[in-house]
């Protein structure tokens, strides 16, 4: 059971920190975007506070033989640089300045009742599901 | 660089790297959010139950923080519901072909020094870029 209850739980210090660094905010995303504005740098502090922890508990946690609530580590393998990740990136880039939103703060902000976001979401959930259907028929 | 709060940022950035890191601790997995969201839709049983609990104690974390006061102090409005849905649809596509977003490349992707979420990272913040001064310098969408 209990990698059922430590993922709601990391899933809740995500939200919070989410909301803490004001990522919810889409006008706080596009004015980080918007460098020729009034641009926010806020952003890349959250990035780099993020990274000032992974980069440490990161190589620590992975010195571990296997995770504490899971028979083994699960994390990504590959390395090359194909037209997907390119292109799908860019797409990425594309919608995230148009929306203010990218997925994270999209689902956090279901409690806030915002408008703007349960329709991002929604077309979020759309968006993924059209790739589900192009090019993942199946699943496991 | 009127709006520019660095506190709370570093703040949240860093519960946000100790949430990935506890859910790598725990759980053995990277806290890559579209990942997670598409997972919790497609996969079956186990593997999709973790992921929709983590996305239950997002949506509760930002929820309590919002009611003890903090979070945000006004929800943008108006906004063209195009650009919302477009936009939207683009994100969950664009998120699911490239493998990630700017949790999945731009925090886990980064501190693992993945040469694909470096790529990934520079790309859509290039677009991001692009993207918001065309809404806003070009066509003049207010936000």
């Amino acid at each position: 059971m209990t990698p059922l209850l430590t993922a709601p739980l990391s899933g809740f210090v995500f939200g919070l920190g989410l909301t803490v660094s004001q990522m919810i905010d889409p006008v706080k995303v596009t004015d980080f975007l918007d460098v020729t504005g009034f641009w926010d740098p806020s952003l890349a502090l959250v990035m780099a506070g993020a990274l000032a922890v992974t980069l440490v508990c990161f190589r620590l946690i992975l010195r571990r033989p296997s995770p504490l609530a899971a028979e083994r580590f699960d994390l990504p393998t590959r390395t090359d640089i194909d037209v997907k990740l390119i292109a799908g990136a860019a797409l990425f880039g594309t919608g995230w300045g148009m929306t203010g939103y990218c997925p994270g703060p999209a689902v956090a902000s279901l409690g806030l009742w915002s408008f703007d976001s349960l329709v991002v979401l929604g077309s979020i959930l759309a968006g993924v599901g059209l790739h589900q259907l192009l090019f993942q028929s199946r699943s496991g | 660089m009127e709006n520019f709060s660095p506190v709370s940022a570093l703040i949240g950035g860093a519960l946000i790297g100790l949430a990935a890191s506890l859910l790598l601790l725990f759980n053995g997995r990277i806290a890559g959010i579209s990942g997670i969201l598409s997972g919790g839709l497609f996969l079956r049983k186990r593997e999709r139950l973790w992921r929709l609990l983590f996305l239950v104690g997002m949506v509760a974390g930002a929820s309590v923080y919002q009611h003890i006061g903090g979070g945000l102090s006004e929800v943008r409005t108006g906004y063209p519901l195009f650009l919302l849905i477009v936009g939207g649809v683009l994100v969950g596509f664009g998120t699911r072909l490239g493998s990630g977003c700017t949790s999945g490349h731009g925090v886990w992707g980064l501190a693992r020094h993945s040469r694909r979420s470096i790529v990934a990272t520079l790309i859509f913040m290039a677009f991001g870029g692009v993207s918001v001064y065309l809404v806003r310098h070009v066509f003049d969408v207010l936000s």
